[in-house]
């Protein structure tokens, strides 16, 4: 039997048998569509999280208070600090070799207010440096001056949703904003950027960190951002500032530092496991429309049993009544995987217009997979109805009485 | 014995059901050849073993003892792929119910041994063709089997029966669903092939229909009860 007129059988029998066919194709649609919507949406949450992290370059370390020992599991975030980690400790360290940059950091809600306008924001305490390592870029004025970390001076710059509530039409640049009891001049409005590492920059205001300490009455640094010359000497460099933390708080190591890398991989990790469990639940939706598929099969054999003998009694071989059988499987299968993907694409278009923000994107590997999976599940439990019509003898499968006669 | 035009020959075969703890002989023993070019009818009562007979040389069942040579080759050592390529290439069944594929048009019923032997679509158009003009079916070639007389179903039947022009064909109860106008079309149909050389072989209850082939087989009980031949002049030819 040649190809094309065996296709050209199958889809007569498709059509003839819209109901039948549509509902399995929709089972295998539905089921291809959930590995792909899955995943698609796995994927698209794992780039999100982990491009929030990419915001930092390869090269920075982060530096907390506190010794946690870790057994691979995400860093510690909240250190309990025995001991402050100072400006003097943040200064210590930008004069190591490897060290280009360092960015100390404080954190807090405050009360902000101008004129008769006031809101909760969050207020952030660091330096220049911060700027260049969180790749924030300013789009009125300038970023925070160039100042010793000890020394204080009462400018700061706001992110641009905050200089709207604060500020509504009336320009902001250079005007004055109350901080707890301190004054702020606006030097600088941030670039809409949305969050970053869970801090949304757009609500935000970066003042010295001098006068952060002051602010929140709290010598001890939340983090320490170290920007590294390069990676080369990365572990190398992770040591040296270990042990100078160790030197300088008597012989204590009571500070974590992580990398950029280590909670990578730890996100990637848990991230990747969730797009396998959440894509092992779509593989279930496919072997539920295998069942369905073998079910389908085993009733249209029963049904078609006198259709099988016939052919039989024409001199079709026993490998062309399976090859009948499970050629329409196949072709119901790929078309069915073919909508799947199509409706998944069409749904995930979608919601990248509502969430624009989050990547989400089927990967060609679970496509593809997905299509294979649903043809290969298709054949798998076409095989046995399949096998069982051609093992039929001619004479049985003829005077089969339970059919209609045509 | 066998002389060079025989075309069938059953020696001693036997078919037998196991049914509950009974044995059924449905076939006992059965000798018997048929040259090729015959007209036979076979005639007895339900259960005799007529269907049997012809499902067997049709190839369709298998014999549980003896030996069946088509065209002298022993079926018996073919399997089931050997046996369809028989059956596709040398004989061709119309059934009392027709067995025609309710989703196909006549013309495709008639076209689907050829589709099974994979012949190219070019060359399947004269053949198709001929058979529909042959068994004036022209314009009904588009309907579907459900808006066909029973007379024009049995004809399509006939034209898948013969389009691959097959030297035997074999008819289980042809006329059986129909009434004795079109019963009589039909029979007279496969006398034109058998006429035109096909080896006609017909199963039927209809003494009327029975007596019309020059050889009669009667069964009784799987066994051959008489094999007379009416008609002296065709046993000539066919010898």
């Amino acid at each position: 039997m040649r190809a094309a007129d065996l296709i050209a059988f199958n889809l007569r029998l498709i059509e003839r048998q819209r109901l039948r066919s549509a509902l399995l194709l929709s089972a295998i649609a539905i089921s291809v569509m959930a590995i792909n919507l899955l995943t698609g949406i796995g994927e698209g949450g794992k780039q999100f999280v982990l491009g929030e992290f990419n915001l930092l370059g390869k090269n920075v370390l982060i530096m907390l208070p506190g010794k946690k020992e870790t057994t691979g599991a995400i860093p510690p975030l909240t250190g309990e600090a025995t001991r402050d980690i100072t400006l003097r400790d943040a200064e210590a360290i930008a004069r190591l070799g490897n060290v280009s940059a360092v960015a100390p950091l404080i954190a807090g809600k405050m009360e902000i207010s101008h004129g008769t306008l006031s809101r909760e924001a969050f207020t952030i305490g660091s330096n220049r440096a911060f700027f260049e390592i969180r790749q924030l870029e300013v789009a009125h004025g300038k970023a925070l001056p160039q100042l010793p970390f000890e020394q204080s001076q009462a400018v700061c710059a706001i992110g641009s949703k905050l200089r709207k509530e604060l500020f509504g039409t009336k320009p902001a640049l250079g005007q004055w904003l109350r901080a707890g009891d301190s004054r702020f001049r606006v030097v600088g409005i941030l670039k809409d950027k949305g969050e970053g590492l869970g801090f949304d920059m757009n609500e935000a205001i970066i003042v010295p960190v001098a006068n952060a300490q002051a602010l929140f009455n709290q010598e001890g640094l939340f983090r320490v951002f170290i920007e590294l010359r390069s990676l080369d000497g990365l572990q190398k460099t992770q040591q040296r500032i270990l042990a100078l933390l160790k030197e300088r708080h008597e012989g204590e190591e009571d500070v974590t530092i992580i990398t950029q890398d280590s909670l990578l991989s730890a996100f990637e990790n848990i991230l990747n496991t969730l797009t396998l469990a959440v894509a092992g639940i779509a593989g279930i939706s496919m072997l539920v429309a295998g069942i369905l598929i073998m079910n389908v099969s085993l009733i249209a054999v029963s049904q078609r049993t006198r259709e099988i003998g016939l052919l039989k009694a024409l001199g079709c071989p026993a490998r062309t009544v399976a090859l009948i059988f499970l050629s329409e499987a196949s072709i119901m299968a790929l078309n069915g995987a073919l909508l799947g993907i199509l409706i998944s694409e069409l749904l995930l278009y979608v919601a990248r217009g509502f969430y624009p923000t989050i990547p989400f994107t089927t990967p060609f590997w679970a496509q593809f997979g997905s299509a294979l999976i649903a043809t290969i599940t298709a054949l798998l439990f076409a095989a046995i109805p399949a096998q069982k019509a051609a093992n039929m003898t001619p004479v049985d499968a003829l005077l089969d009485k339970k059919a209609g006669q045509a | 014995m066998t002389g060079p035009h025989t075309m069938i020959e059953l020696q001693q075969l036997c078919r037998s059901f196991q049914i509950g703890d009974q044995c059924v002989h449905a076939l006992d023993h059965i000798d018997l050849q048929i040259k090729r070019g015959e007209y036979l009818s076979v005639m007895g009562p339900s259960g005799s073993g007529k269907s049997t007979l012809l499902n067997m040389l049709g190839l369709l069942d298998m014999p549980s003892a003896g030996e069946y040579l088509l065209n002298k080759t022993a079926t018996s050592q073919l399997g089931e792929e050997g046996r369809a390529t028989l059956r596709r290439e040398h004989i061709g069944f119309v059934f009392q119910s027709y067995h025609l594929i309710p989703r196909l048009t006549a013309r495709e019923n008639i076209e689907l041994p050829l589709i099974l032997a994979g012949i190219a679509p070019k060359q399947r158009k004269p053949l198709i063709d001929e058979v529909i003009t042959r068994l004036a079916l022209t314009d009904r070639a588009a309907h579907a089997p459900n808006q066909l007389s029973g007379g024009q179903r049995q004809r399509v039947a006939t034209g898948r029966a013969i389009i691959m022009k097959p030297q035997l064909l074999l008819a289980d109860e042809p006329t059986g669903n129909l009434d004795s106008a079109s019963g009589r079309e039909v029979i007279e149909l496969l006398e034109e092939l058998n006429d035109e050389g096909i080896t006609l072989l017909v199963v039927t209850h209809d003494q009327n229909i029975g007596d019309r082939a020059r050889r009669k087989l009667k069964m009784i009980d799987g066994r051959i009860a008489s094999d007379s031949v009416t008609n002296s002049v065709a046993t000539s030819t066919a010898l």
